[in-house]
C-alpha cells in the first residue's frame, strides 16, 4: 500500500514538474509575478512529492518488504539496518529516485533562496521543471522503483557486500549532489542566454551554486577514492577507471568554471566561455550518469545493463545537451564582446588556470572514449590506462602548479610581479630548499618526480603568501580569529589542499613499501622499518558474514604490543568475498595489512606501508573547506 | 563439511578483490624488479576489468607476470617484451598505447588544446594592448 502510495506521488510529480516547465512559459510576457509564482510553488510541490515517494521506497527497504522487486533484488533480512537505508541508494532504481530527489532538492532551494523576483529567476525554475519532466519520466517509464514481485519471496538477495560500507553509503548522494548541482549552472546559462533582463548578473548569483556543486563533487570523488583504497585490497587510490573519470571531467570542468565565473563576476569579460563552460560541465554531469548507467562501460557501478535504459539516458543526454549548444550558437553573435584584459593580471591567469584545466578535461574525455570509438570504426582494440594519463597528467601538473600562486597574488586588471618579487623569490626558496632535502633523503625516481615535488611545494608556500597577503590588514587581531573574513582562507585553502593532494600522490606512489610472504605461525615480518609477528588465524561470525581473522602483532616502535586484525569475509547471501585491511596510521604514513588465501601450511600475507597516502584525502578535505569558506562568505552577503 | 561450503564460497566469488603478487614471484635482483613491476602496471589483464597484471591475481595474470620477469632475467629489453606481449595477445593489453598514425589524435590532442587555448588567450590579450597603446 505505501509503495502504491509513493508510485501515485512520484506520477503527481512529473505532472507537477510538467506545469513547472510549461506554465510559466506563456505567462512570462503576460503575468511575470504569476509566471514566477507558479514557478515557485511547482518546485516546492515536486520536491515534496518526490520526498514522499524517497520515504515510501526506504520504509519498504527498512521493513524488507521482498514484494518490492527492488527490495529483492538488493535487500536482505540480515543486513544491518545502516546498509539497509543505503541499499535504498545501492542500486539502479534507488538511485534514480534519490537523483530526482536531489534535482527537486535544488529547484526548491532556488526558489526558496533566489534573492530577485525576476523572470531570470522564472527561467531558472523552468529548466529545472524540465529537468525534472525528464528524469521523472526515465524514472517511471524505464526504472520503476515500486514494481512489485507476485508471489513475494521469502528473502532477498542481498547488497554487494562491497558496497556495505559507510563510506560507499555516503559517496553516492555527495556524488549526486555534486553532479546535479550543475545542473543548476546549466539553468542559470540558458536563462542567461534567454533573456539579458537580469542585467548581466548572472555570474554573480550563479556562484554559490556551482559552489555547492563543486564542493560536494569533491568530497564525493574524495570519499569513493578513499573507499577504494581501504577496500579494494592494496591500497590503489585511483584507476583511471572509467568510472571514476567520468566524475572526474564534470570536476575538472566545473573547477574551471568556479574560476571563469569569478572572472565573469568581477571583470564582466569571459561571459561567452563562461556560459559554454557552465553548459559543458552539466553535459558532463549527464554523460557521467549516462555512460555508468547505459553499460556502455561495463564496473562495479554498472547496475543495469539495459538498452532501454541506456537509449533514454542517451536521449535526455542528447537532449539537453543539444538545447544548451543550440541555444548557444544561437544567442553567440548577440553576445556582448569580451573586453580584452592585460595578461599579467588575476584575470590574465584566471584564464591560464581555464586552459589547463580544459586541457585536463579533454585529456580524460579523449583517454576514456578514444578506445570505444577506435573500436567502434574497426581500427582496432586498443587500452587507455593509468600510464597513458599519468604520462600526460605529470607534465600537465607542472606548469599549471608553477603558476597557479601567481593568480591570487596578482591585482585584478594590470598586475604586477614586482612587488611581489621578494616574497616570491621566498616561496621559491623554500620549495628549493624542502625539495633538495627529499632528494637527499629519499632519493629521487626522475626528474619528473622531482619537479612534481619542486612544483607542489611552490604550490604550498605560494597558498601561504595568498593568506599572509589576505590576512596583512588584520594583523591586530589575528589571535582573534573568529574575527577574521571568511573569504581571505578560501582560495588558500583550496590551493593548500591541491597542493596537500599532490605531494600525498607523490609520496604514496613513490616510497611505497611492499612485502608480500607466505608466513608461517610465529614468523617476523619486516617492513620499512617496522617488525611484526604473524599470531595466527581464527574464524569469526558477522552479523551477515563469517569471516577468517589473522592476527599480527608490532614487536617494535610506538605500537609495540599492539595487534592488527586483517579479515577476509565471506558473505553467504550474496555468495561473495571481501578483503578487511587491517590499517595503522602513524606520524609517516599507513601500515596496510592483508590476508590472503594458504599456500600449503602457511598463509600468504601482504603488507605495504603507503607513506602519507591520507594527505591525498586531506587535501581534497581542504578544497571543500576553502570552497565552504567562499560559500559561507557569498551567502554573507546576500 | 564447513570447510567444503567454504571452498564452495570461495569459488562463487563474483568480486575477487585485487591481490597482485605471490610469495616467491619476485625477482631476487631489485634493479629486474623494479623493471617488472613497472612493465606489469602497463600491461592489462586479458580477463580482469581495467586492471594491470600488477594488480590481479587472476591466473592469466600471474602467468604473464612470470613471463615478463623470465624474459627481463634472460636479458631482453622492456621493449622486445611489451612487443612480445602484442604479438600474443594484441595492442589491447597495452595501458599506455604506443604512437602509430591510429593513437596520433589520442597522444596530440592534449598539446592541441594547450597550444588553441594558448592561441585564444594570446588574441584575447593582445587586443587589449591595442586599444591600451
Amino acid at each position: 500500500m505505501i509503495a502504491e502510495l509513493g508510485h501515485f506521488v512520484l506520477v503527481l510529480a512529473l505532472v507537477v514538474a510538467a506545469v513547472q516547465a510549461i506554465a510559466p512559459i506563456y505567462l512570462a510576457r503576460t503575468a511575470p509575478d504569476i509566471a514566477l509564482s507558479i514557478a515557485r510553488r511547482a518546485s516546492y510541490l515536486q520536491f515534496i512529492l518526490i520526498l514522499l515517494a524517497f520515504a515510501a521506497l526506504s520504509y519498504g527497504f527498512v521493513r524488507s518488504d521482498f514484494s518490492l522487486a527492488v527490495v529483492f533484488a538488493n535487500s536482505h533480512v540480515a543486513k544491518p539496518l545502516i546498509y539497509k537505508i543505503a541499499g535504498v541508494w545501492g542500486n539502479h532504481e534507488g538511485s534514480m529516485l534519490l537523483w530526482v530527489l536531489i534535482v527537486a532538492a535544488y529547484g526548491a532551494a532556488y526558489a526558496r533562496f533566489t534573492d530577485t523576483k525576476d523572470s531570470f529567476a522564472a527561467r531558472v525554475l523552468i529548466v529545472q521543471g524540465w529537468l525534472g519532466v525528464a528524469f521523472l519520466a526515465f524514472l517511471l517509464f524505464t526504472s520503476n522503483p515500486f514494481a512489485r514481485l507476485l508471489p513475494a519471496p521469502f528473502s532477498g538477495q542481498g547488497l554487494t557486500p562491497i558496497l556495505q560500507d559507510p563510506a560507499l553509503a555516503a559517496h553516492p548522494p555527495l556524488l549526486y549532489a555534486g553532479y546535479v548541482g550543475f545542473s543548476m549552472a546549466y539553468a542559470f546559462a540558458l536563462a542567461a542566454l534567454t533573456g539579458a533582463d537580469d542585467g548581466g548578473n548572472w555570474a554573480r548569483r550563479m556562484r554559490p551554486w556551482i559552489l555547492t556543486a563543486w564542493i560536494f563533487l569533491t568530497l564525493g570523488i574524495a570519499l569513493g577514492s578513499y573507499w577504494a583504497y581501504y577496500e579494494l585490497g592494496w591500497g590503489g587510490f585511483w584507476f583511471w577507471d572509467p568510472v571514476e573519470n567520468a566524475s572526474l571531467m564534470p570536476w575538472l570542468a566545473g573547477t574551471a568554471l568556479l574560476h571563469s565565473a569569478l572572472v565573469a563576476e568581477k571583470r564582466d569579460t569571459l561571459k561567452k566561455w563562461t556560459l559554454l563552460l557552465a553548459i559543458i560541465t552539466f553535459a558532463l554531469s549527464l554523460s557521467g550518469t549516462f555512460l555508468v548507467r547505459s553499460g556502455v562501460l561495463t564496473s562495479v557501478h554498472a547496475f543495469a545493463n539495459d538498452p532501454e535504459r541506456g537509449l533514454f539516458i542517451l536521449a535526455i543526454l542528447g537532449g539537453f545537451s543539444l538545447a544548451g549548444f543550440v541555444l548557444y550558437g544561437l544567442r553567440l553573435p548577440r553576445l556582448a564582446a569580451d573586453k580584452p584584459f592585460q595578461p599579467v593580471s588575476r584575470e590574465g591567469l584566471l584564464l591560464v588556470n581555464n586552459i589547463f584545466l580544459a586541457t585536463a578535461t579533454v585529456t580524460v574525455f579523449l583517454g576514456t572514449i578514444y578506445p570505444l570509438v577506435l573500436d567502434a570504426l574497426g581500427m582496432g582494440k586498443i587500452s587507455v590506462g593509468a600510464p597513458y594519463f599519468n604520462a600526460v597528467f605529470a607534465p600537465l601538473t607542472i606548469p599549471f602548479a608553477l603558476l597557479l600562486p601567481l593568480g591570487p597574488l596578482l591585482n585584478w586588471r594590470a598586475g604586477s610581479v614586482k612587488p611581489l618579487q621578494n616574497r616570491l623569490l621566498l616561496a621559491a626558496g623554500a620549495a628549493a630548499l624542502v625539495t633538495c632535502g627529499i632528494v637527499l633523503s629519499r632519493g629521487a625516481a626522475s626528474v619528473m618526480v622531482v619537479a612534481l615535488f619542486a612544483a607542489a611545494l611552490w604550490l604550498l608556500f605560494g597558498a601561504g603568501l595568498d593568506l599572509a597577503q589576505r590576512l596583512a590588514p588584520y594583523r591586530s587581531r589575528l589571535i582573534k580569529f573568529w574575527t577574521l573574513p571568511a573569504n581571505a582562507f578560501s582560495a588558500p585553502l583550496a590551493h593548500a589542499g591541491l597542493a596537500v593532494m599532490l605531494l600525498g600522490i607523490l609520496a604514496a606512489t613513490q616510497w611505497r613499501a611492499e612485502i608480500v610472504v607466505a608466513a608461517a605461525l610465529n614468523q617476523q615480518i619486516n617492513i620499512a622499518g617496522i617488525s611484526l609477528r604473524y599470531d595466527g588465524l581464527r574464524e569469526i561470525d558477522g552479523p551477515n558474514y563469517r569471516a577468517e581473522q589473522a592476527r599480527l602483532t608490532y614487536l617494535t616502535g610506538r605500537h609495540q604490543g599492539t595487534h592488527i586484525f586483517p579479515e577476509r569475509r565471506f558473505y553467504e547471501a550474496e555468495r561473495a568475498q571481501t578483503t578487511e585491511a587491517a590499517i595503522t596510521t602513524d606520524m609517516t604514513g599507513h601500515l596496510y595489512a592483508v590476508v590472503g588465501e594458504t599456500s600449503g601450511d602457511k598463509r600468504v600475507l601482504r603488507l605495504w606501508y603507503h607513506p602519507y597516502v591520507a594527505f591525498i584525502w586531506l587535501g581534497a578535505l581542504l578544497m571543500a573547506l576553502g570552497g565552504s569558506f567562499a560559500l559561507v562568505t557569498r551567502l554573507g552577503r546576500a | 563439511m564447513m570447510r567444503s561450503v567454504w571452498i564452495m564460497l570461495i569459488m562463487l566469488v563474483a568480486l575477487a578483490p585485487a591481490q597482485s603478487l605471490d610469495p616467491g614471484e619476485a625477482l631476487a635482483d631489485p634493479m629486474l624488479e623494479t623493471r617488472a613491476r613497472a612493465l606489469s602496471q602497463e600491461l592489462r589483464c586479458m580477463v580482469c576489468q581495467n586492471q594491470s597484471i600488477d594488480d590481479s591475481d587472476a591466473p592469466l595474470a600471474r602467468d604473464l607476470r612470470v613471463f615478463v620477469r623470465a624474459r627481463l632475467q634472460a636479458g631482453d629489453s622492456d621493449a622486445a617484451i611489451r612487443d612480445a606481449v602484442v604479438e600474443r595477445y594484441g595492442e589491447f593489453a597495452l595501458f599506455r598505447p604506443r604512437l602509430a598514425p591510429h593513437t596520433i589524435a589520442l597522444w596530440g590532442m592534449p598539446i592541441f588544446i594547450l597550444l588553441c587555448g594558448g592561441f585564444l588567450a594570446w588574441r584575447l590579450v593582445g587586443k587589449s594592448s591595442e586599444t591600451s597603446s
